[in-house]
């Protein structure tokens, strides 16, 4: 059956497209982190789709797993007057959408021109292992610096959110 | 046949109602939420060009996964300086951190 796939695209074509639009239009920004997190898990499943399950499990573990929780912890710790409308838009939002939608329409066009030359061959089924031989071999110093770009990450974000009090 | 195409023109799509949540956004927090989608957008490019264009190589996933890591340090970074910032103004609404300003 061919088309199942083409099915599971679309579906997930369209919760990912309704959730995002959700978590930019909405008002309550509790609302909007939920459907952010819908929409990190629409984007795993297409990664399943695409053959890179490692990277699934990556999207579900820091995505909606991680990051969404560093979210809902920052709306916790912020939060001021009517959580019913704490998600509003800014004095330039028409300006905003103009650029975006200005963008679209240009990406739209430039890749629709694009004639992709697909190089026939099958992906192999799993491919963990390939991505570890990368990480280790051909990405080694790369995957180096992001083990100390996370560290600095670290130390910075609790340095920043521990405030500046002992500094006197 | 679902082809690089239609991949990619969710992936503008995607990036282009993240950059709108940046760019218009009261709360710093849901500012961050839109560079979010932008990021994953661009995730979907890399990983739908290696399935397509070089499926025996995994460089795309490779860039994708520095991409999630760069994008975990960039919004706990983020979020400690939004809660930073509030602490001190007790506010997070973008509009209002223009001490920059002349």
């Amino acid at each position: 059956m061919p088309d199942m796939s083409a099915l599971f695209f679309w579906l997930l074509a369209a919760i990912i497209i309704a959730s995002a639009l959700a978590v930019v239009l909405l008002k309550n920004i509790v609302h909007s982190a939920l459907y952010l997190v819908l929409t990190f898990v629409g984007v795993a499943g297409l990664y399943i789709l695409l053959n890179a399950e490692f990277l699934a499990a990556v999207q579900l573990l820091v995505y909606a797993g991680a990051v969404a929780i560093l979210i809902v912890f920052a709306v916790m710790l912020t939060r001021r007057g009517d959580i019913r409308a704490s998600n509003l838009f800014n004095v330039n939002y028409l300006a905003a959408a103009v650029v975006s939608l200005a963008l679209f329409i240009v990406i739209t066009l430039a890749t629709g021109r694009m004639a992709w030359t697909a190089t026939p061959g099958q992906a192999p089924a799993g491919n963990v292992g390939a991505i570890a031989d990368a990480f280790l071999g051909h990405f080694a110093i790369p995957f180096e610096i992001a083990a100390v770009l996370l560290l600095v990450a670290m130390v910075g974000a609790i340095l920043l959110a521990r405030g500046g009090k002992q500094d006197q | 046949m679902i082809t690089l195409n239609h991949y990619l023109a969710l992936g503008g799509l995607l990036f282009c109602i993240g950059l709108f949540g940046a760019l218009a956004k009261r709360n710093a927090v849901a500012v961050l939420m839109g560079i979010e989608l932008m990021l994953n957008a661009v995730n979907i490019n890399l990983v739908a060009f290696n399935h397509f264009l070089e499926p025996a190589r995994v460089t795309g996933q490779v860039f994708a996964i520095f991409v999630i890591v760069v994008a975990a340090a960039e919004v706990a970074v983020g979020l400690a300086l939004v809660l930073n910032i509030y602490r001190r103004r007790l506010d997070s609404n973008v509009d209002d951190l223009d001490w920059l300003r002349w």
